[in-house]
């Protein structure tokens, strides 16, 4: 595997430069990508919809969210059609298969980043003033990635057996979107319903990223709980499954 | 037998099998095509009776060896299992029985250019290429301008390759594989690309890698090509091991064996060649009266009859017959005007004026194709061959009664007058 790391690097980067090939805007649209939507639920439900963003400007809000959010549902929406779309490579050379939903994931990385760094741009001029949990971002976008990891694998390696789960993956991560605090804020569940909500591993994702941003309310400790269980059920599963039926995919592709 | 730290290939009782179904109710009828367009959720796979399930062997008890710093050749029909014995040998999939070892760093080639992307530059595709060959990024940086050399782009080695000419392209892909340096290669009809000159520069590549004392195994139908670079072959038939040996007897063994099996009259109708689109249903030499004659005579025109059925007509169906003799391509012909094409039967006779091939033994390849996109629906190999006879007495011969060589015998227009008395 460390043999083929150069490998790894290449069909990132081929990933990464087909990506906005033959774009006018190119790196913007990865900047527009999460805007856009922010800006349009800032619109309806802070403007019109008078939600409550915690006392925070709404669209500061929701670009935190989608900037967490955007690690995990990218990976797994580009990175779960993966190994299928590679089928001429599986079935021709080999290598470590894993190769393939790894880079990408590697786009995937490169656009949250550049995501954030605009969202640094946006707190800045919001006047938001960086505090000490401001430490505590990586660790949750990295959470946010290994979820996306795990979830990535699973999903790529079930779709070479069964592309069912190419059609599915949309409606899924749009329902897990809606239960997630993305676009609105946690303080509009009822208080009776927090304790069932907090069991959605993504919430205290996205409510840790956006506390260590913007400060609040932290994300409680069964949110946390409950996301740390995520990630390691995700990676064993992921894991589990690929290299289970890592071997067949030649045969089946 | 050699010693163990001479072999760099193993293998020992190989064996590869795949399931297969198919319709219970037509199991006499042919099985390829199924006319179910829609994946009904409840008819998938082993859960409807209708469906029986059997385990088809693709690859038998297969063992060899091959000396370090030999080209080892692989031969056989379609189907015989060349392709799978070299996906195993590749690591591309796993053998269901017996083991095969390869001591040393492998390469595997079967096909050129995988994982070339068109929007990418010759320089980025051969980065990208290299490591998905298993080269490493300064390996690549040691040998990037003797490929470039080889592949003849260096003017356009920073454009992207959808900008390349066919030939630039396979060039490029071809120069960035034979530039790997594994101790093991192995290679699938690769050179069944490029130009004349193009392939003999390959093949003289391919002899300088084992002259560095590396290893190769070779996979082609191409008997000429096995003959001039292979030291010893492996000739494979339905999945299981025919003849091992040196080259020579193996070949001559394959030339016999397609021979046997082959002849100027085939009734394909129990076993029709071909996808869902067109079959062959026969094929037969006829003289010039339409009637099946056995052998064809030098000295008159002759054809040759396809009997083929079209089940879909979206695109033109081709048929085209590719003659070969001693296993070279002598020619293909296809029909100069573009053919009826309705579902349904079809019979197709090409002429062969008298004299056109001389006498001698001819394998016919035949074929139907289509174009946009360029699809290939049947290609019988080696099955269908007829000999041309002529009669030593006849008078163009004028006495000689020795054979005369060459592929062709036309008569041609010869003027001839006295200049000096």
């Amino acid at each position: 595997m460390f043999a083929y790391r150069d490998l790894l690097y290449y069909l990132s980067m081929r990933d990464v430069k087909i990506r906005y090939k033959q774009t006018s805007l190119g790196v913007v649209w990865v900047v527009l990508q999460p805007l856009v939507p922010a800006i349009i639920f800032a619109v309806l439900f802070g403007n019109f919809g008078r939600l409550p963003s915690n006392g925070q400007p709404y669209i500061l809000m929701v670009f935190t969210g989608l900037v967490a959010w955007g690690f995990l549902n990218n990976s797994v929406a580009r990175g779960s059609g993966s190994l299928v779309a590679s089928s001429n490579l599986l079935s021709k050379i080999y290598f470590p298969r894993i190769i393939i939903p790894l880079a990408s994931m590697s786009s995937v990385v490169i656009d949250g980043l550049i995501g954030l760094a605009a969202m640094a741009v946006l707190a800045l001029l919001f006047g938001i003033k960086p505090g000490l949990h401001l430490l505590a971002a990586p660790f949750f976008l990295t959470a946010s990635l290994l979820m996306g990891l795990g979830l990535t694998l699973f999903s790529a390696s079930i779709n070479v057996y069964r592309r069912d789960i190419g059609y599915a993956i949309p409606f899924i991560l749009q329902a897990w979107n809606y239960m997630t605090p993305i676009v609105y804020s946690s303080e509009l569940i009822p208080k009776k319903w927090m304790l069932l909500y907090s069991l959605n591993q993504t919430v205290g994702l996205i409510e840790g990223f956006r506390w260590s941003i913007l400060g609040g309310r932290p994300a409680s400790p069964l949110m946390l709980t409950t996301m740390l269980i995520g990630i390691a059920v995700s990676l064993v599963a992921g894991f589990t499954v690929f290299q289970k039926i890592e071997r067949g995919f030649a045969d089946i592709i | 037998m050699h010693s163990p730290s001479d072999v760099a290939i193993s293998v020992r009782s190989l064996g590869k099998s795949y399931k297969i179904q198919h319709q219970a109710t037509s199991s006499n009828q042919t099985t390829r095509t199924s006319k179910r367009g829609f994946a009904w959720p409840w008819q998938d796979s082993n859960s409807s009776d209708k469906f029986l399930s059997e385990t088809f062997w693709a690859l038998q008890d297969i063992s060899f060896d091959v000396p370090r710093g030999k080209v080892f050749g692989v031969i056989g029909r379609n189907g015989a299992g060349k392709s799978t014995l070299l996906k195993i040998l590749s690591r591309i999939t796993d053998p269901s029985t017996g083991q095969a070892d390869i001591r040393g760093r492998v390469g595997s080639l079967l096909e050129v250019g995988t994982g070339f992307h068109p929007e990418l530059s010759g320089r980025e595709n051969i980065y990208l290429n290299g490591t998905l060959l298993g080269m490493r990024r300064r390996e690549i940086n040691a040998v990037f301008d003797e490929i470039v050399d080889f592949a003849e782009v260096s003017r356009f080695i920073d454009t992207p390759v959808k900008r390349y000419s066919s030939g630039m392209y396979v060039r490029l892909a071809f120069a960035v594989a034979a530039h790997l340096q594994p101790e093991v290669l192995i290679i699938d009809e690769v050179l069944a690309v490029g130009d004349i000159s193009f392939q003999k520069k390959c093949l003289g590549k391919m002899k300088d890698v084992t002259g560095e004392g590396r290893t190769v195994l070779f996979v082609s139908h191409s008997l000429s090509t096995v003959n001039s670079i292979c030291d010893e072959c492996l000739l494979l038939e339905d999945g299981r091991t025919k003849l091992v040996g040196p080259t020579t007897e193996v070949t001559t063994a394959y030339f016999d064996m397609s021979q046997e099996e082959s002849g100027s009259q085939l009734d394909l109708s129990a076993q029709p060649e071909g996808d869902e689109v067109a079959v062959l249903l026969s094929a037969k030499l006829v003289d010039q009266h339409g009637d099946s004659i056995t052998y064809a005579n030098l000295d008159e025109p002759f054809g040759i009859e396809i009997a083929y059925e079209i089940m879909d007509c979206r695109q033109p169906i081709i048929p085209n017959l590719h003659f070969f003799s001693g296993g070279t391509c002598a020619f293909v012909t296809t029909p100069a005007e573009p053919s009826d094409c309705r579902v349904g039967l079809h019979r197709a006779i090409a002429w062969l004026p008298a004299g056109l091939i001389n006498a001698g033994n001819y394998t016919v390849n035949i074929a139907a194709s289509s174009m946009n996109p360029v699809c290939v629906h049947f290609h019988l190999q080696d099955r269908f061959s007829f000999n041309v006879i002529e009669d030593v007495h006849n008078s163009s011969r004028q006495g000689y009664v020795q054979a005369i060589p060459g592929v062709i015998r036309p008569r041609l227009a010869w003027d001839i007058e006295a200049i000096r008395a």
